[in-house]
């Protein structure tokens, strides 16, 4: 699986960071979506797709091949 | 089409409490861009489809800017205080907007909200051991709902505690505008403005570790931060925007878990649910109130209908939650449904802010309430819950509860 954020989208509302903290973070200063984790695990793919999937802004790409 | 000619009066009358009302699967199915009318006697244009709800909400043509003069005005007497000074001294669109939101957002990050969860803890606690003095039945939505977001924003904005409960007073002043008397609610907005005014003085003295603290420490608009009124509307609006909503919403999650207690009974055995419970009860509250309304600049097509520039709509997010080409068995509550995309907090630019608070809070407390009244019941049958239309969400109006 492969994860890509734009951050023009992202509207810092969060949703990902509460879903799969182990793949997003936010900035500090503006609470601006930071890609942990752009690989993730076969354990974290449920919560990547969720987050992707509620991500109010849709700035949440993920591309399912290998 | 039946419905599109007999042109419904919107908001739609419901009068159950936690049930939707039977027009919107009618719509969605059949009439899913309706003519309405609404209190002021306006006509505007309902959407109910999830596909439609969701792209308005997320396409910039379609504005906040409902002051325009052929906008459709939403009641007679205006729209309280989201076209107040409210409105204008915080930009609501473009660049500044964003601006706006990307400072005040740096507090509402999902790793600071996991930082207040102990304070939401002790807060939640607290007040759930007073009401349990007080003796049964309670009113959970008294007792629980309503002080709890207020206390929290209070600790955001670096309140003092002795201050909580008349920061209670004047929000609810400011947002039921039938239950106090006009002066009244002048006085409160007096007393509150003053009040703020006083308190970003102190903060700029001796600035503490609070969401005004570190607004002023950005500087002011020439280096790239807020002027002082925006500031201070800032904080108000914070408190008007955090605090009927998630009120409300507490006393509506708790009564829908406990209005088939075996989903209450779910949750205590797998605690673990707790976060999709969450989200679920926020998709089907169906009584979340007026939905929101945009403002259409330029000609655009909806689901093969067109609205000409100039057209008000207004989507109902509560319907579009219960559309059955978004979300599979969508009139079940299922609480571990995930992923759960629904639209209670909008989408896109404009979508709560507050979402990642409102989410800790919602969670906070029925984790609490799980674990410290794990026989917590409805002290009355559900059919005798009542419900309100506040300003910007519908709620409940007592929640009696036994344990
Ligand atoms: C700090 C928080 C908020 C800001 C800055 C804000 C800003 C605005 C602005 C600028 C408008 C357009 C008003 C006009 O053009 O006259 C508006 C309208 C509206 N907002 Fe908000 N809003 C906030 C929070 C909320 C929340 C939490 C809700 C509902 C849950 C909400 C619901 C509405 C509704 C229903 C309208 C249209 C009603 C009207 O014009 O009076 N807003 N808001
Ligand atoms: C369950 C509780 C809540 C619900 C259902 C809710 C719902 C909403 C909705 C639907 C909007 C979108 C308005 C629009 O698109 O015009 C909104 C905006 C907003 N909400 Fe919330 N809200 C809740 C709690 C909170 C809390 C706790 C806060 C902060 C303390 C907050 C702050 C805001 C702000 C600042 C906006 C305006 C965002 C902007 O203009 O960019 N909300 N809310
Ligand atoms: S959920 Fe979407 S909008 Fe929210 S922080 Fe993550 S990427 Fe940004």
């Amino acid at each position: 699986m492969k994860v890509t954020v734009d951050e023009d989208k992202c509207c810092g509302a969060g949703q990902c960071v509460l879903i799969a903290p182990e793949v997003f973070d936010q900035r500090e200063d503006d609470g601006v979506v930071i890609l942990l984790e752009p690989e993730p695990g076969a354990d974290q793919h449920v919560l990547v797709r969720e987050a992707a999937a509620v991500c109010p802004a849709a700035a949440i790409e993920v591309s399912e091949e290998a | 089409m039946s419905l599109n000619e007999q042109v419904l009066s919107y908001p739609i009358p419901n009068d159950t409490a936690l049930e939707p009302p039977a027009e919107w699967a009618e719509l969605r199915g059949t009439c899913p861009v309706a003519h309405v009318k609404l209190p002021s006697g306006d006509q505007a244009t309902l959407l109910t489809r999830y596909a439609d709800v969701k792209q308005v909400l997320a396409d910039p043509r379609f504005t906040r800017q409902l002051n325009a003069p052929d906008a459709a005005r939403l009641s007679a007497e205006g729209g309280g205080v989201f076209n107040s000074e409210i409105a204008t001294i915080i930009p609501d669109g473009g660049e500044e907007h964003q601006h706006w939101r990307r400072l005040v957002g740096r507090w509402f990050t999902a790793k600071r909200m996991a930082a207040l969860r102990p304070s939401m803890t002790a807060i939640a606690e607290q007040l759930i051991d007073d009401m349990v003095k007080r003796g049964q039945p309670g009113d959970l939505k008294a007792g629980l709902g309503f002080p709890l977001p207020v206390y929290v924003i209070c600790d955001m904005l670096g309140v003092p505690a002795a201050d909580r409960d008349r920061f209670s007073y004047w929000s609810d002043t400011l947002l039921n505008l039938t239950r106090y008397t006009q002066a009244e609610i002048e006085a409160a907005q007096g007393e509150f403005f003053q009040y703020m005014s006083d308190h970003l003085a102190a903060k700029r003295a001796e600035p503490g570790e609070d969401l005004l603290s570190e607004l002023i420490a950005v500087g002011g608009p020439e280096d790239g931060g807020l002027a002082d009124i925006q500031i201070l509307v800032t904080g108000m609006a914070l408190l008007v925007a955090g605090h009927e909503t998630t009120a409300n919403m507490i006393g509506k999650m708790v009564s829908m878990l406990l209005a088939d207690r075996s989903r209450w009974e779910r949750l205590l055995a797998d605690p673990s649910l707790i976060r999709t419970a969450v989200e679920e009860t926020l998709r089907l509250d169906a009584n979340s109130g007026f939905g929101l309304p945009r403002y259409l600049r330029e000609e655009t097509e909806v689901s093969g209908t067109v609205l000409p520039r100039g057209t008000t709509v207004v989507c109902s997010m509560a319907a579009a939650n219960r559309d059955e080409s978004a979300f599979e068995a969508a009139a079940e509550m299922d609480l571990s449904r995930s992923p759960n995309p629904h639209l209670s907090f909008g989408t896109g630019a404009h979508s709560c802010l507050g979402q990642a608070l409102a989410r800790t809070e919602l969670q906070v407390v029925l984790e609490v309430l799980l674990r410290r009244l794990p026989a917590l019941e409805l002290a009355v049958p559900v059919e005798e819950l009542e419900r309100v239309e506040g300003l910007a969400v519908g709620g409940l109006r007592t929640v009696p509860v036994r344990w």
